[in-house]
């Protein structure tokens, strides 16, 4: 099977400080990949490279022929402005984008495709509420209407569980699973090892670099995730360069 | 004896029929950007900018009088440069986008003041401060039409990405990449309506009629579009009433109809449907669900 996703030796950081450092590998068109990995590995700054919203300090990351409209992405809630006076409805319909685009009309046919999302993540007869009014569970619902509508093949989720409870983790995953079986490529962030192990056939471990990359059973052993814990948090400014970087340079 | 009060001084005098159209002209353009600088959290930017306007149109002045183009083209230059200088600044300093605000409008107001003064005398000054929309001519309310047109037709094109801007501007970014140049053209946009409120308000109050409509317009609309129809009508409303007042009282017209605006904004503080005080205070038997 093809790759969806290569990453080229990728550095991925912030003013020249890596956060994601050397990161070689592939995900298969169709794989539901868990990233795992405790605070500070890395994972919302990957994401943030596979979007397009943070170029590589060095390395590539080849997405397979995708444009930026074939890629979805949830990012933690934080960045959206809820105080902004918008309906739910007006909200989802942003999915609509790659189809519609800053100018298409929002008519009968589209209507019924946002009305169908909302259905579908169980906030029918929340239309017209303004977003400001929602709780996290119900925003998180709203989020995933809205990736339902870009329609995407490959489907972002930075940690799409948190703060929900149960029952809409549940019904959430269960939208996950849905877009798997269609052949669509989902990256999820996740924090619950029993959730990874039961739902997500494969898993990175990140730590900055990939400490294991491969099926969940193997990936997720106790030597795995300790040395993942270990992981050294180092920020310094005055670091030399990369040495590795200077190396392969070098070679060049 | 109605007619007379509210009617009459628009009938009788073509200076005040020139005054409530180019009045209305600013509400129906400036009113929505106002919505807009408020729900971005730029309520201050916009006044900080105003200031800005002054030291061009003060060089248009300099240099030809108290001419139409000169000023505006002055002003626009001027607007311009300290909308991308401060953006610069913000951008690749330390200093916080308000802070490098503050300085320049500071700096702006002092030497416009420095400028008009070299040249003009107090009434000159008085008129650059703070306009003179009883004496609009064609060519004036010509360019004050042309550009709430203008602003009418780009807001049209970029409403849908400004409104997802302001959302979810994470969301834009990864669908299109109409973020950057939507915001830039919104600033244009900005500079455009204040230099267009400078010639029937001057500087320091032509912002007024595009920000307090927009605090106007927040306590009686929960929703987008709600909102911007409020803003145009009390901002239409407050520059009707203005000029009737003014008329009568023969108070400046300017100030008179910032004030209108001023005094429509406490009673939708007070009595607002979206977060009024009064709602606040007697909110009435909770619902059943």
């Amino acid at each position: 099977m093809s790759a969806q996703l290569q990453f080229r030796n990728v550095t991925l950081g912030y003013d020249r400080h890596p956060a994601v450092h050397h990161l070689a590998g592939e995900v298969a068109k169709g794989a539901l990949l868990a990233v795992v990995g405790p605070n500070g590995a890395g994972k919302s700054t990957l994401f943030r490279g596979i979007v397009g919203l943070l170029k590589p300090l060095s390395g590539a990351i080849e997405r397979g022929g995708l444009g930026i409209r074939d890629i979805a992405f949830l990012p933690q809630s934080a960045d959206i402005d809820r105080s902004f006076p918008l309906s739910v409805f007006d909200f989802v319909a942003m999915g609509l984008w790659r189809d519609a685009g800053a100018f298409g009309g929002i008519r009968a046919r589209r209507r019924e495709r946002v009305q169908q999302a909302l259905a579908a993540v169980g906030l029918t007869g929340f239309e017209r509420r303004a977003i400001g009014t929602l709780s996290g569970g119900q925003m998180q619902r709203m989020l995933f209407a809205r990736l339902m509508l870009q329609d995407a093949r490959l489907i972002v989720l930075d940690e799409p569980f948190n703060a929900v409870d149960a029952k809409t983790s549940a019904d959430l995953l269960h939208l996950v699973e849905h877009w798997h079986a269609e052949g669509r490529t989902v990256l999820a962030a996740l924090h619950d090892m029993d959730l990874v192990r039961n739902h997500f056939p494969q898993t990175l471990l990140l730590a900055r670099g990939a400490v294991a990359w491969g099926d969940t059973a193997q990936v997720l052993t106790p030597d795995n995730l300790i040395a993942a814990r270990q992981m050294c948090e180092a920020f310094d400014d005055e670091a030399a360069a990369c040495a590795a970087e200077t190396a392969s340079a070098r070679a060049a | 004896m109605v007619h007379d009060l509210l009617i009459a001084p628009f009938t009788e005098f073509e200076f005040m029929r020139r005054a409530l159209a180019g009045v209305v002209a600013l509400s129906l353009a400036g009113a929505p950007i106002g919505v807009f600088l408020m729900l971005r959290r730029m309520s201050l930017v916009g006044d900080a900018m105003a200031h800005a306007i002054l030291p061009g149109a003060a060089i248009g002045f300099l240099l030809s009088g108290l001419n139409l183009f000169a000023m505006t083209f002055g002003g626009l230059i001027a607007g311009f440069a300290v909308a991308i200088l401060s953006g610069v600044v913000a951008r690749n300093t330390e200093l916080k986008e308000d802070a490098a605000l503050a300085t320049f409008y500071l700096a702006s107001l002092a030497l416009g003041v420095t400028i008009v003064s070299m040249r003009g005398t107090n009434i000159d000054l008085l008129h650059v401060l703070f306009g003179n929309i009883l004496a609009l001519d064609d060519q004036t309310l010509l360019v004050i039409a042309f550009n709430a047109t203008v602003t009418l037709l780009t807001m049209a094109i970029i409403y849908r990405p400004l409104v997802v801007e302001c959302v979810d501007p994470v969301f834009l970014r990864t669908v299109s990449r109409a973020g950057a140049p939507t915001h830039l053209v919104f600033m244009a946009l900005v500079v455009i309506n204040l230099v267009n409120g400078f010639h029937a308000l001057g500087p320091l109050l032509a912002v007024g009629l595009m920000i307090l409509p927009a605090g106007i317009a927040r306590f009686w609309s929960r929703d987008i579009t709600g909102m911007i129809a409020v803003a145009v009508v009390s901002a239409a409303l407050s520059g009707y009433v203005g000029l009737v007042l003014s008329y009568h009282a023969g108070v400046p017209s300017g100030p008179a109809i910032i004030l209108m605006a001023a005094g429509l904004y406490v009673v939708s503080v007070l009595f607002g449907s979206v977060g009024g005080l009064l709602r606040q205070w007697f909110p009435g038997r909770h619902l059943e669900a």
